[in-house]
């Protein structure tokens, strides 16, 4: 075991270094930038192009006394709604021939018309691409109805006494430091595992494979390469992580501590991250190299990407299942299946107190690593170096090679 | 320092031992009860014609894979891996990171075999100055000529001064220059008591470095034994020039004797060469030369690989 550790430290030593000290590396870190300016640009763009685009409304063909009512009611329900979206009205004067009026307002391009609202308030008629218990008809009950009261009463004031968080508030900020811990998560296993896909590309191509192959176990060279790219990801995670708590202490007033708080509490909830992080790539990387080293031209390896990254995506869908009831069947037997293990795990240090529950958990989850990686540089000992007897007892005899 | 007593702690007298190895691909049987022993502190030729078994083999040795059926030791262990640290290997195709500095991956094989980083990075210096690539060590692997790099590789191979080298084809690819200089290097780590073990197609370099070899034609072991027992698998030539082609003696030559116009040739007769020497004198022969000449390896190699093997190494080198 100590052989095999220390062959291990020396192949991640040469991995590391490798990596990280490689003018690559530099546009690894500043990755990230990329879709963050990318995003501020379009992002931008984005919300002057729809500031600019008008949005379809309802025409309301009624008197101005009418739609002003109507129009009262209709800011009444935008103001409690919070700007979620509330239709827009447009109001129009009534013409002679009103089917004409109606064929006419659902042509129009500006405004582009939804649906033509009729004697609103007596005995409203709404025609257009809408659906009878659609939510344009179901807002427009609501408004209408407000607008018929023949008086308006403001609402009674209430004396709010304001106690920081309720339990009901707590349950839903621990979901949403859920949901982001397990994205996140998700994100950076997704953002960096990946590279394991191609590790022993590199040394089968130059045949360096023969001199490790040589020198140490299979599972030496497998876990080093595995370790080392989980330190060059912690790197990266390093740097990334301090920049992203900078931007907040910068932009957020109250910093880091404006983030809902996870129920194991932050220093428990931050080291989870990080074992749980780390036992997230060790598990899909270990599989990733596994599944990689069978490969031997990068085009294979590009080629076995997109089915890993599905692989990866379904875990995740499997993985948001506990969050909200962790200790449902569905949740416990996520927590249980090792690749979503992790994911699921820190979704309930956010939800749930207790660590026991984790100290089993990352046991269980290392306990797979390991026999994941078995199986790996046995298959690669098989498949790649075909070493070994052959099992397959039913094939004829070998005939003797006049070339290997 | 001399690591010949270290060839006293090794379990047998053999560095290497292998029992009735198979190693079959598939359905193509590559390696066929390969049965050898390589004595502690010799240098050992594996000889035969590419894709005779010979890499295949070495790799079983080395443990690189496990034999379909068979055994081997390697240093005294069963399992070959537990002794890598006290292996240096040399593959037939050479295998180097590119971006690494020489320094660094002379020390990085040493470290691949337990030796610490900072004594393999001194020992690299050393090395590399003692074969004219001090100013070449702290270079990418990428900007060095064939030949540097393969000094590279061959330095990392025994910078961890190991008991047993092994080495797959090393003459390959090397000018002549230094296919001297490799020979030089081999003799100096065998008067240092490491075994060495080396595969080639090359018989010249056999004949002139080893002790013992093992002839490998289609994944057998045609033959395994010291180089004076395979020349002796054949009779000595007898070359003979009389002053006339016939005579009376010429019933004491054996009957496949050939006469080439200018000499007779024959195997020297079993009883040794005084009968045929007593019937010429007797027959007033006239001897003009006499010569008595031993087999060369080469010789021996078809004998013992046949035909189509000694045409395959002759195809490939064997003839140098």
């Amino acid at each position: 075991m100590k052989h095999l550790i220390g062959s291990a430290f020396v192949i991640a030593r040469r991995d590391f270094v490798a990596t990280v000290f490689s003018k690559a590396f530099l546009f690894f870190l500043l990755g990230p930038l990329f879709p963050v300016m990318l995003g501020a640009v379009f992002g931008g763009i984005g919300a002057q192009v729809a500031s600019e685009a008008e949005q379809p409304a309802v025409a309301v063909i009624a008197s101005p006394a009418d739609f002003s009512r109507i129009e009262s009611a209709r800011d009444r329900l935008a103001d409690a709604l919070d700007d979620s979206p509330v239709i827009r009205l447009v109001r129009f004067d009534r013409e002679p021939d009103a089917a004409a009026q109606q064929r006419h307002l659902l042509e129009s391009k500006s405004p582009a018309v939804l649906a033509v609202l009729t004697d609103a308030l007596a005995n409203p008629k709404l025609a257009g691409a809408v659906q009878s218990g659609g939510s344009t008809a179901r807002q427009l009950k609501l408004i209408i109805s407000g607008a018929r009261a023949p008086q308006v009463e403001p609402g009674p004031e209430i004396a709010v006494t304001s106690l920081g968080r309720s339990s009901g508030s707590l349950v839903q900020e621990r979901m949403l430091t859920a949901r982001a811990g397990q994205f996140l998560l998700f994100f950076l296993t997704i953002l960096l595992a990946g590279m394991l896909l191609s590790q022993l590309i590199e040394e089968k191509s130059n045949k360096v494979i023969e001199v490790l192959a040589a020198a140490v176990p299979i599972d030496a060279i497998f876990l080093g390469k595995l370790f080392a790219m989980l330190a060059t990801s912690i790197v990266g995670i390093a740097v990334w992580s301090s920049a992203g708590a900078a931007a907040i202490a910068f932009f957020a007033k109250g910093g880091l501590a404006t983030l809902p708080p996870p129920a194991v509490g932050w220093p428990a909830f931050f080291t989870l991250a990080v074992l749980y992080f780390a036992m997230n790539y060790l598990l899909l990387g270990s599989v990733f190299l596994s599944i990689g080293a069978q490969a031997s031209t990068v085009r294979e390896v590009q080629t076995l990407s997109m089915p890993v990254t599905m692989g990866q995506v379904v875990i995740f869908a499997v993985a948001t299942l506990a969050i909200g009831a962790p200790d449902s069947p569905a949740g416990l037997a996520a927590a249980v299946f090792p690749l979503s293990s992790p994911l699921v795990m820190i979704a309930r240090a956010a939800q749930l107190p207790g660590l026991w529950p984790h100290l089993l958990a990352i046991g269980w989850q290392l306990i797979w690593v390991v026999l994941i990686l078995r199986l790996g540089s046995r298959l690669f000992r098989r498949s790649v170096l075909q070493s070994g007897p052959s099992r397959r007892w039913w094939r004829r005899s070998p005939k003797v090679a006049a070339k290997v | 320092m001399l690591r010949q007593a270290q060839h006293e702690r090794i379990g047998g007298a053999f560095a290497v031992e292998a029992h009735d190895l198979v190693k079959d691909f598939g359905t193509t049987r590559a390696v066929d009860g390969i049965s050898l022993a390589v004595p502690a502190g010799t240098i050992y030729g594996m000889l035969g014609p590419n894709g005779a078994g010979k890499t295949t083999t070495l790799r079983l040795l080395l443990g690189i894979i496990d034999p379909s059926s068979g055994s081997r030791r390697l240093l005294g262990n069963d399992r070959p891996l537990e002794a890598a640290r006290q292996v240096g290997y040399l593959p037939e195709e050479r295998g180097l990171y590119p971006a690494m500095q020489a320094r660094e991956a002379i020390a990085f094989m040493g470290a691949l075999r337990g030796l610490p980083l900072r004594e393999g990075r001194r020992r690299a210096d050393e090395l590399l100055a003692s074969h004219g690539l001090s100013d070449w060590g702290r270079k990418p692997i990428r900007t060095l000529s064939k030949g540097m790099a393969q000094t590279v590789q061959l330095l990392g191979t025994i910078i961890h001064r190991p008991r047993l080298l092994v080495l797959d084809e090393p003459f390959s690819g090397l000018d002549a220059i230094n296919q001297a200089k490799l020979e030089t290097l081999i003799r100096a780590e065998a008067k240092d008591g490491v075994t060495i073990l080396f595969s080639t197609h090359v018989i010249s370099h056999a004949e002139r470095l080893c002790e013992r070899i093992a002839i490998i034609a289609g994944g057998k072991l045609a033959f395994e034994g010291g180089v004076d027992e395979a020349r002796d698998r054949l009779r000595p030539i007898v070359r003979l020039r009389t002053r006339s082609p016939d005579g009376p003696w010429r019933s004491a030559l054996p009957a496949s004797a050939r006469f080439d116009g200018r000499q007779w040739e024959f195997e020297l007769p079993l009883g040794g060469p005084e009968p045929v020497l007593k019937a010429l004198i007797d027959g007033d022969a006239g001897i003009e030369t006499l010569a008595i000449e031993r087999p060369g390896l080469h010789d021996a190699f078809v004998a013992i690989a046949g035909d189509a093997a000694a045409e395959a190494m002759g195809e490939l080198g064997g003839a140098q």
